[in-house]
């Protein structure tokens, strides 16, 4: 047994351990700070799983933002009357029965790989040159799949009108409600005073460096919304009212950008979302700071929350 | 066992994991976070299908790889707006509960709080 293989056991069980704790925990602070610790661990797996594109994301979403919108989530539901009852007894075996068997099916599934393992690795690795990128996940997400990548900035988009309209009528275009801990002396504030430099420069850093290494628009995008937030939070600079202008501008622009360039390379490439020849890496860069742009202000907001406060003139 | 297998079968059991907590736990902010585990585990599912077509010099197929990177924002953008309308109803009601026949509370306590 190779150290590596030890590595991965110790990995798996922690992971298991940790996701067992989230559900079984009875506190839900607890289960939260598991939760982080898990999409810790989860992005170390990506890397086992030579997927450092995926590992970069999971760290900044699915331990990062996720968790942090539900610590703000769990301080505000303290208030919260009424217990819920647990499942009964009954329904509860039920329900592990049926988990277990679903789990069950997917194990067999993975213990039964096919004879042929399908794999799309060569077609993308052909025509990745065309492009001018040098990570083949940038190329498969601006390159081959870019109609996706276009989508799913549009759901952030959505998830972000749907958060706002569950504000109340008389707040609509008013402040979000992120709780802002200001205290001049606080730790909070002197993290919030140094920090933001240095993760700007990791930002775009990571937006460039993106269509060559593993990183990307997302990741990037991630890291300015940290920033964002946690002067926001600091009390070091002021939440936006949601009717201002440039934030809307801001988070608009990068899916504007993408798909006027999309429907340029309808006339330029002969299709949606082509790039005409040997303009394609510069354009993609192009889409890739303005896309970085959007999502962070898209991430900040929507972990902001809906408006709560009117702006006061 | 490859360490692919090993942290599919992980991925198995996330999911065993995921969908108990959804169906078991009553409080809506824990069915959120039951959710997103269960989808982790689909995503790493997923991880090990790129691991194992590693071909052409990489080490996984990167379409599943970017795949899994939009399911992972996506999934960001439901759990932003659940959590949104979770605080919502509290706001409308003072409870954070999914049951109609509240036997914690009672109804008189309904209104804007």
């Amino acid at each position: 047994m190779t150290i590596l293989s030890v590595f991965d056991i110790g990995l798996v069980v922690l992971l298991l351990g940790i996701g067992a704790s989230t559900i079984a925990a009875r506190e839900a602070f607890a289960a939260v700070i598991g939760f982080v610790v898990y999409g810790l661990l989860l992005s170390i797996a990506w890397v086992r799983l030579s997927a450092v594109d995926v590992a970069l994301t999971e760290a900044a979403i699915g331990g990062g933002m996720t968790g942090m919108l539900m610590l703000g989530a769990v301080a505000r539901l303290r208030v919260a009357k009424g217990s819920d009852t647990r499942a009964s007894l009954p329904a509860r075996v039920a329900a592990g029965v049926l988990s277990a068997i679903v789990a069950a099916g997917l194990a067999i599934a993975i213990l039964s790989p096919p004879e042929a393992i399908p794999t799309l690795a060569p077609m993308v690795m052909e025509n990745l040159a065309q492009s001018g990128l040098g990570n083949p996940v940038a190329g498969v997400l601006f390159v081959y799949r870019a109609l996706d990548t276009l989508l799913e900035k549009v759901v952030l988009i959505l998830a972000l009108l749907g958060v706002w309209s569950l504000a109340p009528d008389n707040v609509w275009g008013g402040i979000p409600g992120l709780r802002v801990y200001a205290r001049p002396d606080s730790t909070l504030t002197f993290l919030a005073q140094l920090l933001p430099p240095v993760g700007i420069v990791v930002a775009i850093y990571m937006c460039w460096v993106g269509a060559k290494e593993p990183g990307g628009a997302f990741q990037g995008g991630t890291v300015l919304a940290a920033m964002w937030l946690l002067v926001m939070i600091a009390g070091l600079t002021s939440v936006p009212s949601i009717s201002q202008t440039w934030l809307r501008v801001l988070v608009v622009v990068g899916p504007v950008i993408f798909l006027a360039i999309g429907l340029a390379g309808m006339v330029l490439a002969n299709a949606f979302l082509a790039y005409p020849s040997g303009y394609a890496k510069p354009l993609i860069v192009a889409v890739e700071v303005a896309l970085t742009l959007s999502i962070g202000v898209a991430l900040g907001l929507l972990a902001a929350g809906p408006p709560e406060r009117v702006q006061q003139q | 066992m490859t360490a692919a297998t090993l942290f599919g079968l992980c991925g198995a059991a996330l999911v065993g994991f995921g969908l108990y907590g959804l169906v078991t736990n009553p409080e809506p902010l824990r069915k959120i976070l039951a959710f997103n585990l269960l989808g982790s585990g689909v995503f790493l599912v997923f991880g090990v299908v790129s691991r194992r077509a590693a071909a052409s010099g990489l080490g996984g197929d990167p379409v599943p790889q970017a795949m899994v990177i939009t399911a992972i924002v996506v999934a960001f953008a439901a759990t932003a707006m659940a959590i949104a309308l979770v605080l919502r109803l509290l706001q409308e009601t003072g409870r954070s509960t999914l049951s109609a026949d509240n036997p914690g509370g009672t109804d008189t306590d309904r209104g804007n709080s």
